[in-house]
Order: C-alpha cells, then sequence, then structure tokens
C-alpha cells in the first residue's frame, strides 16, 4: 500500500496541470498553480511518513520510539512559504489586470505574439 | 576566511532590508540610497571576483553555522564556490552593477523597490551559484524566480509587462515544483540534500528507474529556467515588457543560470552513476541545436529590438547546452567563457537599446530606420556589441566557442561548428542590420509589420522618451561592458586556468571529497583528457567569417529590395514566418501544454537511452 501516496500525488499534478491548459480565468489558473505545487507536500510528506511512527518531536516518548522523518517536514514548511509568497504576487498580477483591463482571460490580456 | 562566501549573499540581502526600510526617511533625497544600493552591488561584485582568484587554486567550502560533515554524512548546509560558479555570480553582479548605473538617469521616477529587488535577484544567483545543497537550489531558485517576476511587471498598467509576467512567472514555477519534486524522490532515495553526499549514495547502489525520473524532474525546471526549445516560450514575452536594464540580467545571466544548474547537478549528482553515457551526450547535443536553430530563424525575422535579443539569447542558450552536453572540459571551459563573454556583449546590446529608446521614444526597428543617426557614440558601441555576438576575433564569444569548436570536432561532431557559424550569422546578422539600419541609415527600411509596431509602441512608457541629450551615466556602462569582452580575448593565461576550473567541477570524486572530507584538490584525475586552449587558425578563420557573414547578410537584408534579380514585392521567408508565428501565441495554456509534450518526449528519450 506504500505506493498509494504517488498515485494521489501524480494524480493531483495531473489535475492542476489540465486546469493550467484549459483556464480560461487567471484565478482559476492561480489556483490551479496551488493545486500543482500541493502535489509536491503530498510527496514530501509522503516521502518521509512511517507507518505507526509518531511525530517528530522527542519529548515525553521513550528513546528508539520510530518517529517520522521532520526533515520533509521542514521542506514542506519551506515550500509553503514559497507558495505564499508566489502567489501574492501572481494575485496582485490579476488584480492589476481586472482594474485595468476588465479582464481574467489570459488570452484576452495577450497582447503578444509572433 | 571561507566566511566570503556567505558575505556574498548576506551583503546583498541585508543592503535590500535596510534600503527598503530606509526608504520611507529619506524622501526627496533618495538618490542617496540609489547611490548606496550601486555600491552595494558594486562591493559584491569585487568580493565575488576575490572569492573567483582565490578558488583557482582549489575550491572552497563553507558550512553554515559550523555543522561540518562527520564521518562523511553531511549535517549541515554549505556553500561551495569553484571558479566557474564564482566566476557566473561575478558576472551577474558585474551585470548588476551596470544595470542599476544606467537606470539612475534612465527612469526619472525610479522606485527604492527598482534597487531593492534589484539586490534581492543579485543574493538569489549569487546563492543559486554557490550553494551545495539541493534543496537550496530550489529556494535560490524560487527567491531570483520571485524577484525577476516582480521586475518583470514593473510597469503593471500594461497589457504587455502583465501577460510577459504571468507567463514568465506560471511556466517557471510549474518548473520549480517539478524540481522539488525530483528533489523529494532524490531525497526519499538517498536520505541526503547534499548534492556531494546524494552523488556519492546513488554511485554506490546501482541507479534504478527512480533515479532517472528524479534526473528528469530536476532538470525540467532548470530547463524552462534556461529557455531550451520547446520551454522557451515564455522568455521572448518576458524580455520583451521587462524594463531594458532588467532585461540586461534576464539575457545576461538569468538563462544562463539554468544551464549552470543543469551543469551543477549532472556533475555533483547524476554524472557518475548514470556513467556518463554518449546517449545523454547525444540527447542534450540534439536540445542544444535545436534551441539554436530555432531561436536563431525567430530571432531573425523579428522587427521588435529587445524581442530580436531575446530570440538571439534563446539561440545563444541552446549553443550554450550544445557545449555542455559534450560532457569534456574544454567543452565546459569553453562555454564558461563563451558565457561571459555573450553576457557582456549581450548586455550592452541591451544598454544602448535602452538608449535608444530614451532618446528616441521606440523599440520598432522599421519606424526607427535612419533616426538614430545623431546616437554616434551609441551607434558604434552597438554595431561592436553585434560584432562581438557575431564572434569576431579577439572579443571573448569568439575565443570560447573556438574551444568548444575544437571539443566537438576532437570528438567526431564537425558539424557542430557549422551549425554554431549558421546560428551566429544569423543572430550576428539581424543585430547588425538593427545597427545598419537605425544608426546609419543604410539601405531600406524594412516592412513594417502592424501587430509588432503596437508592441513596440507600448514601450513609451517606460522612460521619458524623446531627450536631447544622452546621460553619460547610460552610455559608460555599455562601453566598458564591451570593452571587457574584448580585452578578455588578450588575456593569455585565461585558457588553461579555465580548463583546470572546468576539470574540477566535472571532477565528481574531487567535488564529494573537497564537501565531505574537506579535501584541498588542485589537479582532479581528468574523466576525459585535456587539450590545448590555444587559439587555432580554424577557430579564428570560423569566428571572422562568422563576423563576416553576418554583415554581409545584415547588408543584404539591408538592400535586398534593390537586388535587380528579384520581383516586386517579394519578402523572402514569408511563408516560414507565419508558420513560426503561430507557435508563439502569447497564451499561457499554450506554453504549458508544450512544456508537458516536451517533458513527456524527453522523459521516454531518456528512458530508452538510459535503460
Amino acid at each position: 500500500m506504500a505506493y498509494i501516496p504517488f498515485i494521489v500525488v501524480v494524480w493531483i499534478l495531473m489535475v492542476g496541470l489540465y486546469g493550467i491548459v484549459t483556464s480560461r480565468d487567471l484565478i482559476h489558473l492561480i489556483i490551479c498553480l496551488i493545486v500543482v505545487q500541493s502535489s509536491t507536500y503530498v510527496l514530501l510528506l509522503g516521502v518521509g511518513y512511517v507507518t505507526g511512527a509518531v511525530a517528530p518531536y522527542f519529548y515525553d516518548v521513550p528513546v528508539h520510539t520510530p518517529a517520522v522523518d521532520p526533515v520533509v517536514q521542514a521542506l514542506a514548511l519551506t515550500d509553503v512559504v514559497v507558495e505564499a509568497a508566489v502567489t501574492a504576487l501572481l494575485l496582485a498580477f490579476a488584480i492589476q489586470a481586472h482594474k485595468r483591463f476588465g479582464t481574467l482571460d489570459p488570452a484576452e490580456l495577450a497582447s503578444l505574439k509572433g | 576566511m571561507d566566511q566570503l562566501l556567505a558575505l556574498a549573499v548576506v551583503v546583498p540581502l541585508l543592503a535590500a532590508a535596510a534600503i527598503s526600510a530606509a526608504g520611507p526617511l529619506f524622501g526627496r533625497r533618495r538618490r542617496i540610497l540609489d547611490a548606496a544600493a550601486i555600491g552595494v552591488a558594486a562591493a559584491v561584485a569585487v568580493l565575488l571576483l576575490i572569492i573567483m582568484f582565490r578558488t583557482a587554486a582549489g575550491d572552497q567550502v563553507y558550512w553554515f553555522g559550523g555543522f561540518r560533515p562527520a564521518r562523511g554524512i553531511a549535517i549541515g548546509i554549505d556553500f561551495e564556490a569553484g571558479p566557474l560558479s564564482a566566476g557566473l555570480a561575478s558576472l551577474a553582479a558585474v551585470l548588476v552593477t551596470a544595470a542599476m548605473t544606467f537606470s539612475w538617469r534612465y527612469f526619472e521616477r525610479v522606485a527604492t523597490y527598482f534597487h531593492v529587488l534589484m539586490l534581492i535577484f543579485l543574493a538569489g544567483i549569487t546563492g543559486f551559484c554557490l550553494t551545495g545543497d539541493i534543496f537550496d537550489l530550489f529556494v535560490w531558485f524560487e527567491l531570483m524566480g520571485v524577484a525577476a517576476y516582480a521586475l518583470t511587471a514593473y510597469r503593471p498598467e500594461e497589457r504587455g509587462p502583465l501577460q510577459g509576467a504571468l507567463n514568465f512567472a506560471i511556466t517557471n514555477s510549474i518548473g520549480a515544483y517539478l524540481s522539488l519534486s525530483g528533489i523529494a524522490l532524490i531525497y526519499g532515495r538517498t536520505g541526503a540534500l547534499n548534492m556531494a553526499q546524494i552523488g556519492e549514495y546513488i554511485d554506490r547502489h546501482p541507479p534504478g528507474g527512480l533515479v532517472v525520473v528524479a534526473f528528469l524532474l530536476i532538470l525540467s525546471g532548470l530547463l524552462i529556467k534556461s529557455a531550451i526549445v520547446p520551454f522557451h516560450f515564455w522568455l521572448a514575452d518576458a524580455h520583451a515588457v521587462a524594463p531594458t536594464p532588467v532585461c540586461v540580467l534576464f539575457s545576461g545571466v538569468m538563462v544562463e543560470l539554468g544551464l549552470y544548474g543543469i551543469a551543477r547537478v549532472y556533475w555533483s549528482i547524476f554524472g557518475q552513476a548514470l556513467g556518463h553515457r554518449a546517449g545523454i551526450s547525444d540527447v542534450f547535443l540534439a536540445l542544444g541545436v535545436l534551441t539554436a536553430v530555432v531561436g536563431a530563424l525567430f530571432c531573425f525575422r523579428e522587427r521588435h529590438i529587445k524581442r530580436l535579443l531575446a530570440f538571439s539569447t534563446i539561440s545563444h542558450a541552446g549553443m550554450f547546452l550544445a557545449g555542455v552536453a559534450l560532457l569534456t572540459p574544454l567543452g565546459l571551459a569553453g562555454t564558461a567563457v563563451y558565457v561571459a563573454g555573450h553576457g557582456l556583449v549581450k548586455a550592452a546590446l541591451f544598454l544602448c537599446t535602452g538608449i535608444i529608446l530614451h532618446r528616441l521614444g521606440s523599440v520598432n526597428e522599421a519606424w526607427l530606420h535612419g533616426r538614430g543617426r545623431s546616437l554616434r557614440v551609441t551607434g558604434v558601441v552597438f554595431t561592436l556589441a553585434g560584432l562581438g555576438l557575431a564572434d569576431l576575433p579577439p572579443f571573448a564569444t569568439f575565443l570560447g566557442k573556438g574551444w568548444i569548436d575544437d571539443s566537438a570536432g576532437t570528438h567526431g561532431l564537425p558539424w557542430l561548428m557549422a551549425v554554431f557559424i549558421v546560428c551566429s550569422i544569423l543572430t550576428g546578422g539581424a543585430v547588425l542590420r538593427v545597427a545598419g539600419g537605425v544608426f546609419y541609415g543604410l539601405g531600406d527600411a524594412p516592412s513594417e509589420d502592424p501587430a509588432m509596431a503596437r508592441a513596440a509602441d507600448e514601450e513609451k512608457s517606460e522612460t521619458d522618451s524623446g531627450k536631447q541629450r544622452t546621460p553619460l551615466t547610460m552610455i559608460i556602462p555599455p562601453a566598458i561592458l564591451v570593452a571587457i569582452a574584448f580585452a578578455i580575448g588578450f588575456l593569455t593565461p585565461l585558457g588553461p586556468a579555465v580548463e583546470a576550473a572546468a576539470l574540477r567541477f566535472e571532477d565528481q570524486p574531487g567535488y564529494n571529497a573537497t564537501v565531505l572530507a574537506g579535501a584541498h584538490i588542485t589537479h582532479p584525475v581528468a574523466i576525459a583528457a585535456a587539450q590545448s586552449t590555444g587559439i587555432t587558425t580554424a577557430s579564428v578563420l570560423a569566428g571572422a567569417g562568422s563576423a563576416a557573414g553576418a554583415l554581409i547578410l545584415a547588408f543584404l537584408a539591408l538592400y535586398w529590395r534593390r537586388l535587380p534579380l528579384l520581383r516586386r514585392g517579394y519578402e523572402p521567408g514569408t511563408g516560414l514566418t507565419t508558420v513560426l508565428t503561430r507557435f508563439q501565441s502569447g497564451v499561457i495554456s499554450d506554453y504549458v501544454t508544450w512544456i508537458v509534450l516536451g517533458l513527456a518526449c524527453l522523459g521516454g528519450v531518456l528512458t530508452l537511452v538510459l535503460r
């Protein structure tokens, strides 16, 4: 059953990419980008998961208790921070687009071709 | 003295924070802060150059917090500086300094956050170059990315910058997340994040399918960043709309950083485990050649000067990838020098384009035809930089490309030289065509494409155009950059030093020992025999030939209407251009589709090759 998280990861990634490819709305597109990134959270946590282990804070538990990998959790947290920065910036762009041009459709916003 | 490595990142980050905090205090005297930012960038450049010269005798490692590796297991996070990584970072710092000096008078109301973002961008670049930790590579990649996205949309009141920044941010973020997935997989397999330790682990265990998948995923983000076909679409959009001083950095170093990342990841993690197979070399050579040709074709048909330069960057990125893909020390050394030379002349070209925009208020080649006659100095610098881009000896571009050609020739790939010459003629010819038409009024104005003219008109608000004089702070930086690119060609001790640096870069056991055991390696065991880095007659001929070819092509492009043989109204290559234009649609969903398709194909090919 250890492979189930990885199937979920691929599924989330594909759904997110499909959303980005077919999107007609910037907000929807940005949410889909977050979905793509969510696949990395699941992957990171799935990689570090140990069945039957405790959360990785070693207080009040016997020595040699198996714990899940704390490194991937730190990585996932950093990942969340990165996502917050990117999403905030993208949403600011979307607000500007709506304010100035009254549209959120990426195809309508496109002025550069060729 | 290893602390210098950390300072190279800490100084710009702290300065950026201090400047943005001090912004409101200074109010009208904001120029002091601008000057401080330029000073910090120059200081970082000096610092990185010192690091580069110090590492010529052996790589330096700095462990944050003093967490040194114990029994070959890395606990802490390290910075590892070799001459190539420090050299690329110092190129970035030099270009940041030049771009900030240029922007002193370029933006009439330059907001403080421009300088802050530039410093953060520089810190991201430096960190990316120096880090020895694969997860930090992703973090610096994103830090650099966020600063770059914000800089692209510096003028968010227009359609173009918003679209360019969105396309840039979304494609690059997808790439970064794919890279992160690869990093997670490789961490799951090895339990390590330090590149040296991962490399050692997967070398000792048979590389399974998981390693190949992780390799592909990690590469995907870097390939998107380095604008390799078919992942290159975002680049032209972002370049066309970003402020000109920012384009200097995008073209001069950011694209090359993606390629540096590929080289770093390959030679410190995967190279040995995958066995340096000829198949890997072939796959990336093919990608590089495809990119070089596609970029050159798009470049030549373009009339928007900034986009023209952007497509030339794509073409050069392809040539760099081909140089790295030879997997030889000489090929890598040649690529390093080529990157330096290209970065300098391309930066000068962008800065001169900025002057055109500042004085004449357009970047549309057709409209500008003959209107730049009064910009004499700018014209000379632009033409010299164009010749440098076309590999005229003794520019650094010629030197680097000569070595790549030599290395390709000894590996039974003499045709690579021909591809390189054709691409140099096309991109150099396009730039010289602009120079001849705009600054000297030669020949006829090119036919005007209404869509391109509209896009070029949007540029006007970037700077208050129509100025009567070119400020010295705008013309001196590009002149100095061209002079440096010219002078590098005369540095005779450069050849052996760069090749030794490339040898060390490719020496994976040596890298592992340096990082994990604190070894000091000066003369590594080569995976391929060292070659002479002299200047051969063939390379001089190739360089001079491509420069001459570019000149002839530029003249043909300017005067072809007056040739008696052609029928009237004939436009060369119209059929081709309409086909090409359809690919560059400007719509994000198309770009992402290309990324997915490209990755699927690359994955399939790599799996076949590495079975």
